[in-house]
């Protein structure tokens, strides 16, 4: 792993061990705590096995399909250079930021038996299409997931040092060959990983795997988590899928440990990449083609999210504002507090590696288990927990920014601890050899290298924590609200036209926290 | 003004615990959400029942029904709440053998609910028909029963909610056992083809009919109500089945710990009365369990009157609901 010489400081102890207790609290901890609120066992029936079975099959072939498509598709952006791919990268943001609800009627305003596409086909006479079932459920993890990867793996591609592609160019090394002895070895590194988030992701998918699936063959855990929580109050069935879900995300995330190999690429000077060999025609057709399919893919459920909510998105009634303002006050603090615990921990994380590899490699994967959480056993678990000591309306917004960045702990965490291992391969020595120490040294020698991960990280926990009803549900004093709530609010008081001007303006503010963070991330360091 | 005052502002109001006259007393009501949101019934009752009860009512939303009732269970005798406003008579039992809920003082002197109403502890406080809706300028040939649905065309479509996750989802599982009994997995089988897809939620299901994905939905008799009366649209109707119709009726309890039992009880009898029961109509889009002095609203004339009204009795419920549940599952999963 890193190389990093690095004395654990207490500091790093403190700082970095109390990001992960505080996970540990929010993933374990609360299912103990319900485990241990409930008074009676429970065995799982043959129904809760087929359950966990389209659980796993599901999310294994969203996960696969969504890393294929990604995998071209990175490609071509990153050996591309045109005008509006600046434009495609931020809002390749937005679906996965979408509120479920938000996303079903969108991917159905395209693949619907009403939708752009049934439409067009009815003109060749052609009846509508039915993607209801196991493809409507992959179709929409596909559609959340694919950008997710793609930027990935685009970091993964701008980790190869210009200098290599250079060579390569001087060596009349083929596009082939650069794919042998570059992008295979990255990708190698960057897949596992990648699949991990995107398989828990869809594991945890509740609403929108139901709506798209077509009937209860479309059942997820989590899904039988809810129904255990609010139908049955059987506290003691839903800690134990909850259970289910953790093993599910440990065994995987060995794996993912065995099987990636990670890669060091040597240093470059950061400049600007240029691709000799993907000048030939067909690579150019192809690229051409990939982004084209993919992005009409992403962004027509896009468009009508935007027709839907345009002209209500003026006459929204004041409330909503005040709400809007809780939901940046949120998104900005869940920001800080992601990206803070994605900094402690990967700190720690490279100088246990020395040492302490497995210990190590053991954080790695605890810091995947907020993925694999439920939000109803989180949500239900702290208000367990904390129910007897203080009032849940007293600490509802601190609460959600909280769980909100534990949630998106595991992206900032994939995006800087890598970025940090070769921050300090590089730069570490050389600034331990100058003298340099503490604050210095990470200002002048690690830094530089992490404002891209970070700005990413924190647009991204902004993003997500934005459209996230999360555990606010259960914690919101009567008059606090957040986006997602008044959305859902509006909704259920036959509100719909005035919801779809909510998740405009959701989605718009959503994208612009994003863009903003991304942008002060890629802004240039100020060598002093 | 520059703009960070505003922001400062702004999140002032936002975060500011709104300033309640300290020494009123305060009775907290846990209810469902689309109760307390701005379009329900929540703010106009609050001001009416505060202006005469010298007292801070306090309407906290805590997701449906059903969610309610973990909420209060979850809390157990150390809730602040002291009614719980939402659960319907499908959850009556649960909530019974919780112990959580005490007797209400005072019987209303009249109840406009189609059935007699005998239980001591739960208080309706407003009713409806579970209905198919769909849109009148699409469909001529519309269904007057399940077996006329499950004859319909192969392209005619419903979508329904999961009785897993949802309050008319679980009502549409128990309409169809009490009006089929036995033969309510035949039934199942039957409708298996016609439903398009099943939804986690009320809203999901209800936003893809309006977007014209399916033909019909599982609501309510009274939801052509809120088109014709707040969006003077009349093109949505309720499909009446000669089977009768399904009820939900919603009651509130007032709980056993409140340590405002007076005040709890001035607030359900507040709920019966002409007040309250006038709100309800065009907020919580469900008939009032007294009719208003003045009567329904205008337009409520133009829904459809079930011939048959069905419930199952709550005691009955639970286990009648685990039943058809397996049903169900069986049936939609071949």
């Amino acid at each position: 792993m890193a190389h990093s010489t690095q004395p654990i400081r207490p500091i790093h102890f403190i700082l970095g061990g109390s990001a992960f207790a505080l996970l540990l609290l929010l993933t374990l901890g609360t299912v103990i705590a319900l485990w241990w609120h409930a008074e009676t066992s429970v065995a799982l029936t043959p129904s809760d096995w087929s359950i966990i079975q389209f659980t796993i099959v599901q999310a294994l072939a969203s996960a696969s399909i969504s890393i294929l498509i990604a995998i071209p598709t990175a490609r071509a952006l990153s050996r591309r250079n045109f005008r509006g791919r600046q434009f495609i990268l931020t809002i390749m943001g937005a679906p996965f930021i979408l509120p479920s609800i938000v996303a079903i009627l969108g991917i159905l305003a395209v693949w619907g038996r009403s939708g752009y596409v049934s439409d067009l086909m009815a003109n060749f006479g052609v009846g509508p299409i039915n993607i209801y079932g196991f493809g409507g459920v992959v179709l929409a993890h596909v559609f959340f997931n694919i950008p997710l990867a793609t930027r990935i793996f685009l970091q993964g591609w701008s980790a190869i040092p210009i200098e290599h592609f250079r060579l390569s160019a001087q060596l009349g090394i083929n596009t082939a060959g650069i794919t042998r002895h570059l992008e295979r070895p990255m990708l190698h590194a960057a897949v596992p990983g990648a699949f991990l988030l995107i398989f828990l992701l869809c594991v945890s998918s509740f609403t929108v795997a139901l709506a798209l699936g077509g009937g209860p063959k479309a059942t997820t855990i989590e899904l039988a988590i809810y129904q255990a929580l609010r139908f049955d109050f059987n506290l003691a069935k839903a800690s134990q899928l909850a259970m289910i879900q953790f093993a599910l995300c440990v065994i995987l995330g060995g794996l993912t440990i065995l099987l990636s190999k990670p890669i060091h690429f040597s240093q470059g000077l950061d400049r600007k990449v240029e691709r000799w060999d993907a000048h030939e025609i067909q690579y150019r057709i192809f690229d051409v083609f990939i982004l084209t399919i993919v992005c009409l893919f992403l962004f027509l459920p896009l468009y009508s999210v935007f027709i839907r909510g345009i002209i209500p998105l003026f006459t929204l009634p004041s409330t909503v504002w005040v709400a809007a303002l809780n939901s940046i006050t949120v998104a900005l603090l869940s920001a800080i507090i992601s990206v803070a615990m994605a900094l402690t921990m990967s700190a720690l994380i490279i100088r246990m590696a020395h040492k302490y590899q497995t210990t190590s490699q053991a954080m790695e994967i605890v810091s995947f288990l907020t993925l694999a959480a439920s939000p109803f056993v989180i949500g239900t678990g702290l208000f367990v927990i904390t129910f007897p000591f203080i009032s849940p309306f007293t600490i509802a917004l601190p609460v959600t920014a909280l769980v909100n960045a534990a949630m998106s702990l595991p992206f900032s965490l994939r995006m800087i601890l890598p970025a940090m291992i070769r921050a300090e391969s590089h730069n570490g020595r050389l600034a331990d050899s100058l003298g340099m120490q503490t604050w210095t040294r990470f200002y002048i020698a690690i830094w530089p290298r992490l404002r891209r991960p970070v700005g990413f990280s924190a647009g991204l926990a902004a993003a997500l924590s934005m459209g996230d009803l999360g555990v606010i549900t259960l914690f919101a004093p009567p008059d606090v609200a957040t986006l997602p709530l008044i959305m859902y609010h509006m909704m259920s008081s036959y509100q719909l036209e005035a919801a779809a001007g909510v998740a405009l303006l959701l989605v718009s503010l959503s994208l612009a926290l994003f863009w903003i963070f991304d942008k002060g991330g890629r802004l240039e360091h100020n060598l002093r | 003004m520059n703009k960070l005052t505003i922001l400062a502002a702004g999140l002032t109001l936002a975060l500011a615990i709104p300033a309640h006259a300290q020494d009123l007393p305060k009775l907290t009501v846990y209810t469902y959400d689309s109760f307390v949101s701005d379009w329900g019934p929540g703010p106009s009752i609050e001001k009416a029942f505060e202006a005469t009860c010298e007292c801070d009512l306090d309407l906290v939303g805590a997701g449906d029904g059903a969610a309610l009732l973990t909420r209060l269970q979850l809390e157990g005798t150390r809730t602040e709440a002291d009614i719980a406003l939402g659960l319907d008579t499908n959850l009556i039992a649960r909530a019974n053998a919780t112990g959580l809920f005490t007797n209400y003082a005072n019987r209303p002197e009249r109840l406009d609910v189609p059935i007699t109403w005998t239980d001591d502890t739960f208080l309706p406080y407003d009713w409806g028909y579970f209905a198919f809706v769909y849109d009148n300028t699409k469909i001529s040939n519309v269904p007057n029963s399940f077996e006329a649905l499950i004859a319909m065309p192969d392209d005619f479509k419903i979508v329904i909610q999961d009785p897993r996750s949802s309050t008319p989802g679980l009502g549409l599982l128990l309409w169809v056992k009490e009006a089929y009994g036995d033969r309510a997995p035949e039934i199942w089988a039957g409708l298996a083809p016609k439903i398009l897809t099943v939804t986690a939620g009320w809203s999901e299901a209800y936003g893809m009919f309006t977007d014209g994905e399916a033909d019909m939905v599982l609501s309510y008799t009274t939801s052509p109500a809120y088109h014709i009366i707040a969006e003077g649209d009349e093109t949505k109707s309720a499909a009446k089945f000669d089977e009768g119709h399904y009820m939900q009726i919603e009651v509130a309890a007032k709980l056993a710990s409140t340590d405002q039992p007076k005040l709890a009880d001035q607030f359900l009898e507040f709920m019966t009365s002409n007040e309250f029961q006038s709100i309800i109509p065009t907020t919580n889009w469900m008939y009032p369990a007294v009719i208003p002095t003045n009567g329904l609203p205008k337009g409520f004339e133009k829904l459809i009157t079930p011939s048959k009204s069905l419930i199952i009795s709550a005691d009955k419920a639970q286990m009648v609901r685990d039943e058809a549940l397996a049903e169900w599952l069986t049936a939609l999963s071949q």
